[in-house]
């Protein structure tokens, strides 16, 4: 193996530590709050370890400016910086930011100690950048067991809740099934191409001839990537870890890992040029769609409800990846961003309401919520519907490329599916909205006014919903130049 | 005649009621000052719609006012608006009755004030909005950005049934636009432009590929949309349920406006883009009016409620406007155009004189009147005045547009005239019959004995309605002979299409 992307070199250069320079920044600002914990005494600690969280996801945002004048490969190849990686490196460090700002005053009220809370945030962020400039399928397996280890001990952080450790377990048990498929995937991958490059596999399968090994590969591939993506059939576990794990967690873990494991499809379909992508994916799409939207007419519990509205998003998205290239890849990456603005601020706002222990999570304790406190409910309100798709909303730009991306692919049935399908999501979060402002309040729900932190979250996640739904031409140009960069 | 306002009058008329709603969020909640506000914007905006007609070129076809800028260049977006003589008058019709229904809140809103008139503010916005936009996806954003003003608008200060309502409306146009959005994506994606004016040539210079075998598809991905917000029969349930829960301001812009973007959507857009499929789906779409007109009159005449009378009627007189549109002549699009007018100020009336009943008593069921022009004489006449105007008497605005509707239809089919005629007569059976019931003969609940007539706010909101009914009858061409050259203009491709037909 020589040439391009042969392992000339043994020792890596300098300039290569700054194409993994966020996820060095990361681990040591992770690091940094680990060893900090035990010294800093229980009231404290919060504060303190907080802020350094904080400081270090901005500072792996900075450092993903950095990297983006820098592009190129590094690591014997195993990583690239492109206009891709760097897309995803800023998304997931924003979305930790917001989410160590909204975790702050939930930490306070549940009582739960801080310590390694935010350094598993830091790691999980550490595994999802990483997954998206990792160009080599075993770095990846590695990136995604580094992002998914720190989510499972992040969804039993409720400790004091039994549903917390359900949802912590059984997220381990399936997800460690579905990684364990992914993997085996990787090894079919490479006994059919002889590689587990990317872009090496992508070559092989370009020319010409593909065999079976190859499918059975990316099916397998597709299983572990569809559990993390939360697509049907591998939705199962969804709603019991969205119900049980804390709110600001369930916020991150249905936007950053999602992302991250969006970008890797991306990079394995498309960048690899994988076989048997459309009619895979249709089915998937379609089911995830209908499958999320109809199990979530019958939810209560606003914390299921919205994870099986993710389900039914993650199958929007998909739709995407049945697409031409040219339309595809630029349509689903807006649609991760424009999600992960949404859901992460929806999901902060159901962290606030929720109160002590989180009691106040059916759809009951939202009466009245527009009288009790105006404020949160305009703002749940604009997420919801940006969740619907109405216009000047991340939601609706994003479901506008997706179909439209669609539809240039002539892939009429599934854009009727999924039309057919965002109307019947309208009526559930519908509801939520009915109930927040036409019912009348009830006593029992405490309300409590917006803390700081909270209220920096919310402002940064609605501006980012509110400006992809009124000039999202900037973001979808940037993203337009990925689909460009790889077609070379 | 160019003058400086031109180029920047639409966007000033569509987004003055947003700018005001973003102000009335910093207000501090003094109800007094908030209806002032809000009243002032809304004279503002209709002051400044007069714009339009004075400066408009009469003669010319095609659009003015133009402005087309750049907003979003993937995918290919303009901000691209624009009036003819029908949307014209439409805008102007909204702004028209914005600010009575500032005036008819005034006393009846006495809760969550200031949110209401927000909604009504960004509600106002969003209808002209729907009017003025040339570029489809433009059109599409203000169509669906109605939806949420008005579902909290009924939802929040509705009566009783209020949310089954505000859910029902909701809902019923979420899932029709969906169809319409589905078209409009297929329309870009073989064009690669939302723009109206370049779809129309691009389809009518046949180059749209594949355009032969979806053309009947687009039309009724279109025609669903327009249709359940007429309400064309048989999607018209939502309306009875929507007109009986919504509070006052929620009906006449309702009943005024929302409606009319329906009709005009047909008129722009099936016609404008399908002539062919227009042509040949009109045969059911004008039975489908017909039976509006027809089943609309005769569960008017049975209502025991005032409120869903008139939500009624409206669907009755909307099924002549689309009987009109899909006549394709020239007298049946004017009429059409004007019906709708003319229906947005005799209805929008009709429905602030029902709320101010409802303010007094809290009911709308007619049973509970009877001999009320003992105690409410001015009231009375007012409502009488109406009434007229909404059964079309002459030389009062609802005569010309049913004439010119029904000349048209019998036109196109003599047998369409005749049944279209007999609607007339019906609406005058039950608005009459209303009228008797509710004003005439002896008080029967001695309540009634002590209502108050009419105050000097509810004057000045019902002032400009009898004047402009009275105008439109004396004087119709005034809005006619802008009208004219937009309904030629939408009618020149189904001239050719006749010759064409002829030819073979």
């Amino acid at each position: 193996m020589n040439g391009a992307y042969g392992m000339t070199k043994v020792i890596p250069q300098a300039a290569e530590y700054v194409r993994i320079l966020p996820e060095i920044v990361l681990s040591i600002f992770g690091m940094i709050v680990m060893v900090l914990d035990p010294f800093l005494d229980e009231r404290r600690s919060q504060r303190t370890l907080s802020i350094i969280a904080l400081v270090g996801s901005l500072a792996a945002l900075a450092a993903t400016l950095f990297q983006a004048q820098h592009p190129g490969l590094g690591f014997w190849n195993m990583v690239r910086v492109d206009s891709f990686s760097v897309f995803f490196h800023f998304l997931v460090a924003v979305v930790t930011a917001v989410v160590i700002l909204a975790s702050y005053d939930y930490m306070e009220v549940q009582g739960i100690r801080a310590g390694e809370y935010y350094a598993l945030v830091l790691f999980g962020a550490v595994g999802m950048s990483l997954m998206s400039s990792a160009v080599e399928l075993v770095l990846i397996f590695i990136a995604l067991e580094i992002s998914s280890i720190s989510t499972y001990i992040l969804a039993g952080f409720r400790r004091s809740a039994a549903i917390s450790s359900e949802s912590s377990v059984k997220y381990f048990l399936l997800g460690s099934f579905a990684t364990a498929f992914f993997l085996y995937g990787v090894a079919l991958m490479f006994g059919a191409t002889g590689s587990t490059s990317i872009p090496v596999i992508g070559d092989a399968l370009r020319s010409g001839h593909i065999p079976l090994l190859d499918y059975v590969g990316i099916a397998l591939m597709f299983v572990g990537l569809g559990f993390k993506v939360a697509a049907a059939p591998f939705h199962v576990w969804t709603p019991d870890v969205y119900e049980g794990a804390p709110s600001p967690v369930v916020g991150f873990m249905s936007t950053a890992p999602k992302a991250a494991a969006f970008a890797v499809l991306l990079r394995v379909m498309f960048e690899a040029d994988a076989p048997g992508r459309v009619w895979l994916i249709w089915v998937v799409a379609a089911l995830s769609m209908t499958l999320g939207n109809i199990g979530a007419l019958v939810q209560d519990n606003v914390k299921r409800l919205l994870a099986y509205s993710s389900i039914a998003h993650a199958g929007y998205l998909l739709v995407a990846f049945a697409a031409l290239p040219n339309n595809g890849i630029p349509a689903a990456m807006f649609y991760t961003a424009s999600y992960a603005a949404m859901n992460v601020g929806a999901f902060a706002v159901i962290s606030h309401i929720g109160g002590k222990g989180e009691r106040y999570v059916t759809l009951e304790d939202y009466e009245g919520l527009g009288r009790r406190n105006p404020l949160l409910a305009a703002i749940l309100t604009i997420f919801l519907l940006s969740l619907i798709g109405i216009p000047i909303t991340g939601g609706f730009f994003a479901k506008f490329y997706v179909f439209s991306a669609a539809l240039q692919a002539n892939l009429v049935g599934l854009v009727i599916i999924g039309v057919l399908n965002s109307a019947v999501a309208s009526y559930y979060y519908l509801r939520v909205i009915v109930v927040m402002y036409m019912r009348e309040a009830r006593e029992e729900v405490p309300v409590s006014p917006i803390p700081l932190g909270l209220g920096a979250a919310l402002v940064i996640s609605l501006v980012a919903t509110i400006y992809l739904g009124v000039l999202p031409g900037r973001l979808l140009d940037y993203a337009a130049r990925t689909a460009a960069e790889w077609a070379r | 005649m160019n003058t400086g306002l031109d180029n920047s009058i639409l966007t000033l008329v569509t987004f003055i009621p947003l700018a005001g709603a973003l102000l009335l969020v910093l207000f501090p909640r003094r109800n007094r000052d908030i209806r002032l506000f809000a009243l002032v914007v809304s004279l503002l905006d209709f002051v400044l719609s007069l714009h339009l007609p004075v400066h408009f070129q009469r003669g010319q076809a095609g659009f003015q006012y133009e402005v087309n800028n750049l907003w979003i260049s993937n995918p290919n977006i303009h901000y691209h608006m624009g009036v003819d003589g029908v949307s014209m008058w439409l805008v102007v019709l909204t702004t028209f009755l914005t600010p009575l229904c500032v005036l008819i809140s005034w006393k009846s809103i006495h809760e969550r004030v200031k949110e209401f008139f927000i909604l009504l503010l960004v509600l106002q916005t969003a209808l002209i909005g729907v009017f003025v936009a040339l570029d489809l996806f433009l059109f599409y954003f203000f169509w669906e950005a109605t939806l949420i003003p008005m579902a909290l608008l009924i939802g929040i200060y509705g009566h009783g049934r209020r949310i089954y309502a505000a859910v029902k409306f909701f809902l019923y146009t979420m899932v029709a636009s969906m169809f319409m959005l589905a078209a409009i994506l297929w329309l870009y994606a073989k064009t690669g432009t939302f723009d109206f004016v370049s779809i129309q040539s691009a389809i009518h210079n046949g180059q749209v590929e594949n355009f032969a075998g979806a053309a009947t598809w687009l039309f009724l991905g279109f025609f669903i949309a327009f249709a359940v917000k007429v309400p064309v029969f048989p999607f018209h349930t939502w309306l009875p349920d929507a007109h009986v829960e919504a509070p006052t301001a929620g009906s006449v812009l309702l009943a005024g406006v929302l409606l009319k973007m329906g009709t005009y959507g047909m008129l722009r857009f099936n016609l404008g883009l399908f002539p062919e499929q227009s042509r040949s789906n009109a045969w059911w779409v004008m039975i489908l009016a017909l039976i509006g007109i027809v089943y609309g009159a005769l569960v008017a005449m049975v209502q025991p409620n005032m409120k869903k009378l008139i939500a009624y009627s409206s669907i009755s007189h909307l099924g002549f406007v689309v009987l009109g549109i899909f006549s394709f002549t020239q007298a049946g699009l004017d009429g059409a155009t004007f019906v709708m007018l003319a229906h947005g100020v005799s209805t929008g009336a009709l429905f602030m004189l029902a709320g101010i009943l409802y303010e007094r008593r809290h009911t709308y069921e007619i049973a509970e009147f009877g001999g009320l022009a003992t105690p409410m004489p001015v009231y009375a006449t007012f409502f009488l005045f109406i009434v007229l105007a909404s059964v079309g008497l002459p030389l009062l605005n609802g005569f010309i547009g049913e004439f010119l509707v029904l000349s048209g239809a019998f036109r196109d089919r003599a047998v369409y005239g005749i049944l279209g005629a007999t609607g007339v007569i019906w609406s005058a059976c039950y608005l009459l019959w209303m009228y008797q019931r509710v004003f005439y003969g002896k008080v029967t609940h001695s309540v009634n004995l002590s209502l108050p007539d009419l105050s000097g706010r509810e004057r000045a909101a019902l002032w400009p309605a009898a004047a402009a009914a009275l105008v439109m009858g004396v004087a119709p061409l005034l809005w006619l002979n802008a009208i004219d050259p937009a309904v030629q203009n939408v009618l020149a491709p189904f001239a050719q299409l006749a010759s064409k037909m002829v030819g073979r």
